[in-house]
C-alpha cells in the first residue's frame, strides 16, 4: 500500500506545460528522488505537493487522505507535510532558536527540550541557538531548515535541492546526516535535484523527469543499470552507445560479440555499456598485424590521454565502422597510463544493455 | 552648521532667558500639537502605505500596474498644494483632524515606495516554509511579512516624520500651529528674535529625536535575504469576492489624494479662464525660479561632487561621519537652515543680508543629500581602473578624476542636478524668509496669492509646480523598481 500517491497530475502556466499525466507513488518511510534537468517540471511537482501551488488536473492522496482532488485542496498549512527549499529561506528576523521553534506551540511546556533535541539530530551544537540566521555558513543554515521541518512530525518531507548550493565536501555530510536522520524519524521524503548522482546515492526509489513527464521510475540500480532511453542513460551517468546489429540475446558491435538480455529484439538495435564495464588491456606484444586503422573488433588505438589524479580518460578510436560514433571515452588507472597512439584491447564485463525503444 | 548655530545663541542668550523662552505655555501647546501630529499620522500612513503596496504587490486586484502609479502620484502634487485644494473644497476643515487628513494624502506614498520595493524583494519561499509549518495566511503575513517591512516602514517614516516637522505653506493654509508655523510668524514678526530661534532649538531637537528613534526601532539587524539562488517571484493572492471592497481602497486614496487637487486646480482654471495666465508676472516668475534653481542645483552638485567620490573611492569611517553630518543637515527644517542664515548674515555679514547669494546656501544646505545620493550612484559606475589606466598614461590623479570620472559621471550628475532644481522650484520656506525683495518665483508667488485669497490667480502657479515635480516622481517610482530588480 502506497503512502502518497499522485494520479494524473498536470499543470501549465499559460501555453507551457510544466507537468503531464504524472503518476508516482511513494511507500512510507521511503526515499524518493525526483531527477531532472532545470526547467524539467520536478520543482513544480514538489511544490504541488507541498500546497504552494495548484494543479489543473490529477489527484494527490497521502495516507488515505484526499490533499488534491479535481477543484478540491488542502492549504498547505493544513497538510502536515515539511519543506526544505534550496537555500533553507530562515526567517532573517528570528534566532535559530525562534526558527526551529516556528512551527511549533509558542507557549507549549516542552518548547525548549524539543528545539535543543532538534538542534542535537541535525548535529549543531547548542550556542548556536541564540545566533542570527546569517551569522551561519550555508551548511549549518540547511541544517537549521531541517530541524525546523522536522519539529512538527511531519508525515512527509519535501526536499528542494537543498544541498545544490553547497561545496561538495560538506554536501555529501550534510545529505548523510539528512538521510540518517529522516530514516530514524520514519519519514518518508521526496528530493528533488539535477544532480544525478546525488539522487542515486540518497534514494530508493528514483524518478526521472523530463519536459513535465517522468520518464522512468525504480530502484537506483536499476535506472542505472538499464534505462529505458539513451536520454535517461546519459543524464544518469557517462554512457557509451553503439550501434549493434541483435540476435537470440547476443550483439555484434565494434567492440565484438557481447552478451545482451533476451528478448524478441533483433536486427539494428542501440546497445549501451557504463565506463566501468570497459577495461583496457595496455599490452600490445600480441596485437594483430594488420593494426593500421580498422583492425579486428575489441582492438583499438589510443588518440589522446587526459591526466586526472586517480583516474584518468583515456580517447579510444576504434577505426572506421560504418555508424561508429566517434572515439570512446575509457576511464582507466593512472599507473599503467598507455600512450598515445599505441594498441590497447578492450575488455567487457557484465551484460550490454539494449534499449527498448527501436532505433531512430 | 545650523547646529553650531542653534548651540552658539543658547551660548549668547544666556540660560534663564532660554528657560523662560522654551518653557513657557505656548511651546507646551505647539509640542503637543506637532507631537499630536506625528503619532497620528505615521500611524495612518502606515496602515494606508500597507494596504496599497499589498494591494499593487501581492493581490490580483485588476489594474495593478495602474494603481501603483496613482500611489506615489501624490508627491507631485506640493503638500501646500493639497491644503490649498482641500481648503478650496471644505472651507471648514482646519484644526488636527484636517492637518492629519492632508498629511497622510501627501506624505503616505513615501512609505508606500520603499514598502512596495520590500514586498517585491521579499523571498516567497519564506511564505512557503512559513505555511508548511502549519500558519494560516493572515498568520503568514503577521508574524513573517510584516516583521521583514520594519526596515522600510522605518525609513518611510523617518521620512514622513522630517517633513511633517519641516512642512510650513500645509499648516498655515489649514490653520493647524506647528513649530514651523510658529517660527515663521515669530520671525516675521520680529526679525530675528531670540524666541524664534529657540523654538527653532526644540525643533532641532524634535528631529534628532525622530532620527534617534528610528535608529532604534531599526536596531542592528540584517534584513538581506539569507542564502543564495534567484528569489521566486512571489505568487499573487486571489482576492475572489473580495475584489471590489478592495478596489475601493487604491480608488479612494486616488480620489483624495489626487482627485481633490485636479479638480480644484482644475476648477480654478475654468473660473479664471485666460485672465490669470496673462501678464508679464508668470513669465517673471518662471524666470526667476528657473534661474534659481539652475543656480542653485549647478552649486549643490559641485559642492556634492568631493564628497561622492570620496564615499566611493575612499568609504572610510571618517567619510562615512562626514557623509552622515551632510545628511542630517539636509533633513534639518528649512525654517531652521533660513533662521540660521538669517541670524549669521545680519551679525556676521550683513551686505549678504537677502541677497541671492543667502538664498542659494539655503539651498545647498537643504538638498545636499538629493545631490549626494545621485551623484554617488553614478561616480560608483564609472570603476576605479580607469583612473588608474588614465595616470598610467600620464596623467596628474587630479586629471584623471576630471577627465575620466567626471566625465562618465556626467549623466548622473546632470540627473541629480535636475532633481535638485525640481526641489527648489517647490521650495516655500526658506525662499520665502531669505530671499531679497522683489524675487518671486512660483512657489512664493503662490502662496501670497493664495494669503490674498485669490485662488483663481494661484491655479496656474500651482499648476505648473506639479508639472515641475512631475520627473522626479517618475524617477522616484523607476527607482524604486529598479532597486527591487525588475
Amino acid at each position: 500500500m502506497s503512502f502518497l500517491q499522485v494520479q494524473g497530475l498536470g499543470k501549465r502556466y499559460g501555453d507551457a506545460v510544466a507537468l503531464e499525466d504524472v503518476d508516482l507513488s511513494v511507500t512510507a518511510g521511503s526515499r524518493t528522488a525526483i531527477v531532472g534537468r532545470s526547467g524539467s517540471g520536478k520543482t513544480t511537482l514538489l511544490r504541488i505537493v507541498a500546497g504552494f501551488e495548484t494543479a489543473d488536473t490529477g489527484r494527490i492522496v497521502l495516507d488515505g487522505r484526499p490533499l488534491v482532488d479535481g477543484g478540491g485542496m488542502v492549504p498547505a498549512h493544513r497538510r502536515g507535510i515539511g519543506y526544505v527549499p534550496q537555500d533553507g529561506a530562515l526567517f532573517p528576523h528570528l534566532s535559530i532558536a525562534d526558527n526551529i521553534g516556528f512551527g511549533l506551540d509558542r507557549n507549549g511546556a516542552d518548547r525548549r527540550t524539543r528545539i535543543a533535541e532538534l538542534l542535537e539530530a541535525v548535529e549543531l551544537a547548542p550556542q548556536m541557538l541564540e545566533r542570527r540566521p546569517h551569522e551561519l555558513s550555508g551548511g549549518q543554515q540547511q541544517r537549521v531548515a531541517l530541524a525546523r521541518a522536522l519539529a512538527r512530525k511531519p508525515a512527509l518531507m519535501l526536499l528542494d535541492e537543498p544541498f545544490s548550493a553547497l561545496d561538495t565536501g560538506l554536501r555529501d555530510s550534510l545529505r548523510r546526516t539528512v538521510a540518517r536522520v529522516l530514516c530514524e524519524a520514519g519519514i518518508a521524503t521526496i528530493l528533488v535535484t539535477h544532480d544525478q548522482s546525488e539522487a542515486l546515492s540518497f534514494a530508493d526509489q528514483v524518478a526521472v523527469m523530463r519536459e513535465g513527464r517522468l520518464t522512468q521510475v525504480g530502484p537506483p540500480q536499476e535506472l542505472y543499470r538499464r534505462p529505458r532511453d539513451r536520454e535517461t542513460a546519459t543524464f544518469l551517468g557517462d554512457a557509451i552507445i553503439l550501434p549493434a546489429e541483435v540476435e537470440n540475446g547476443w550483439a555484434r558491435c565494434s567492440l565484438g560479440r557481447l552478451a545482451v538480455a533476451a528478448g524478441p529484439q533483433r536486427g539494428a538495435a542501440e546497445i549501451m555499456l557504463r565506463p566501468e564495464q570497459l577495461r583496457l588491456v595496455v599490452d600490445d606484444r600480441d596485437a594483430p598485424p594488420n593494426a593500421a586503422g580498422g583492425g579486428p573488433e575489441g582492438w583499438g588505438r589510443v588518440i589522446d590521454v587526459e591526466f586526472g589524479g586517480s583516474v584518468c580518460k583515456v580517447a579510444v578510436t576504434l577505426g572506421n565502422a560504418p555508424g561508429q560514433p566517434g572515439p570512446l571515452l575509457l576511464r582507466h588507472s593512472s599507473l599503467d597510463l598507455p600512450r598515445i597512439g599505441s594498441r590497447v584491447r578492450i575488455q567487457v564485463q557484465g551484460e550490454a544493455h539494449l534499449f527498448d525503444a527501436p532505433l531512430r | 552648521m545650523p547646529l553650531a548655530f542653534v548651540a552658539w545663541i543658547t551660548v549668547q542668550t544666556g540660560w534663564e532667558t532660554v528657560v523662560e523662552l522654551v518653557f513657557r505655555r505656548r511651546v507646551g501647546e505647539l509640542l503637543v500639537n506637532t507631537l499630536l501630529l506625528v503619532l497620528l499620522t505615521l500611524p495612518l500612513s502606515v496602515l494606508v502605505a500597507v494596504a496599497l503596496a499589498w494591494l499593487t504587490e501581492r493581490s490580483d486586484l485588476p489594474g495593478r500596474r495602474f494603481w501603483a502609479w496613482l500611489a506615489v502620484a501624490p508627491l507631485a502634487v506640493p503638500a501646500f498644494v493639497h491644503s490649498y485644494a482641500w481648503v478650496t473644497v471644505a472651507p471648514g476643515l482646519h484644526g488636527l483632524a484636517a492637518a492629519v487628513l492632508v498629511s497622510v494624502l501627501a506624505y503616505s506614498p513615501f512609505l508606500y515606495l520603499p514598502v512596495a520595493a520590500q514586498l517585491r524583494r521579499l523571498d516567497p519561499t519564506m511564505e512557503d516554509v512559513a505555511a508548511s509549518l502549519g500558519h494560516g495566511p493572515w498568520r503568514v503575513f503577521l508574524t513573517v511579512v510584516l516583521p521583514q517591512l520594519r526596515l522600510a516602514v522605518c525609513g518611510g517614516s523617518l521620512l514622513i516624520g522630517l517633513h511633517l516637522l519641516a512642512e510650513y505653506g500645509l499648516y498655515v493654509m489649514i490653520q493647524f500651529d506647528t513649530f514651523t508655523t510658529a517660527i515663521v510668524d515669530q520671525f516675521q514678526s520680529a526679525y530675528n528674535g531670540p524666541a524664534a530661534n529657540m523654538l527653532a532649538g526644540v525643533l532641532v531637537l524634535l528631529c534628532l529625536g525622530l532620527m534617534g528613534g528610528e535608529l532604534l526601532l531599526r536596531g542592528q539587524e540584517r534584513y538581506a535575504r539569507v542564502g543564495s539562488g534567484a528569489a521566486r517571484r512571489a505568487a499573487v493572492t486571489s482576492l475572489g469576492r473580495a475584489t471590489l471592497p478592495c478596489l475601493l481602497v487604491p480608488l479612494l486614496f486616488a480620489a483624495l489624494s489626487l482627485g481633490v487637487p485636479l479638480l480644484t486646480l482644475g476648477r480654478w482654471l475654468v473660473i479664471g479662464g485666460s485672465r490669470v495666465w496673462q501678464g508679464a508676472d508668470i513669465g517673471g516668475a518662471i524666470l526667476q525660479t528657473v534661474t534659481l534653481a539652475l543656480a542653485g542645483a549647478l552649486l549643490t552638485t559641485l559642492a556634492a561632487a568631493p564628497m561622492a567620490w570620496l564615499s566611493v573611492r575612499a568609504p572610510g569611517r571618517l567619510q562615512r561621519v562626514l557623509e552622515a553630518c551632510h545628511y542630517y543637515v539636509g533633513s534639518l527644517p528649512g525654517v531652521v537652515v533660513a533662521l540660521a542664515l538669517v541670524t549669521i548674515t545680519v551679525r556676521v555679514a550683513l551686505p549678504l543680508y537677502q541677497t541671492v547669494a543667502t538664498v542659494l546656501l539655503a539651498y545647498l544646505l537643504l538638498f545636499l543629500p538629493r545631490a549626494l545620493v545621485g551623484l554617488r550612484a553614478s561616480v560608483a559606475q564609472a570603476p576605479v581602473e580607469l583612473e588608474r589606466a588614465a595616470m598610467a598614461l600620464g596623467r596628474t590623479p587630479l586629471q584623471a578624476v576630471r577627465q575620466i570620472t567626471f566625465r562618465l559621471a556626467a549623466p548622473g550628475a546632470a540627473a541629480s542636478m535636475a532633481m535638485v532644481a525640481l526641489g527648489i522650484t517647490n521650495e516655500l520656506t526658506a525662499t520665502l524668509m531669505l530671499a531679497p525683495s522683489g524675487t518671486r518665483t512660483l512657489a512664493t508667488e503662490f502662496w501670497s496669492l493664495t494669503s490674498e485669497i485669490d485662488y483663481a490667480a494661484a491655479a496656474p502657479y500651482a499648476v505648473m509646480m506639479v508639472a515641475a515635480s512631475l520627473p522626479m516622481t517618475i524617477l522616484l517610482h523607476i527607482q524604486s523598481k529598479r532597486a527591487a530588480g525588475r
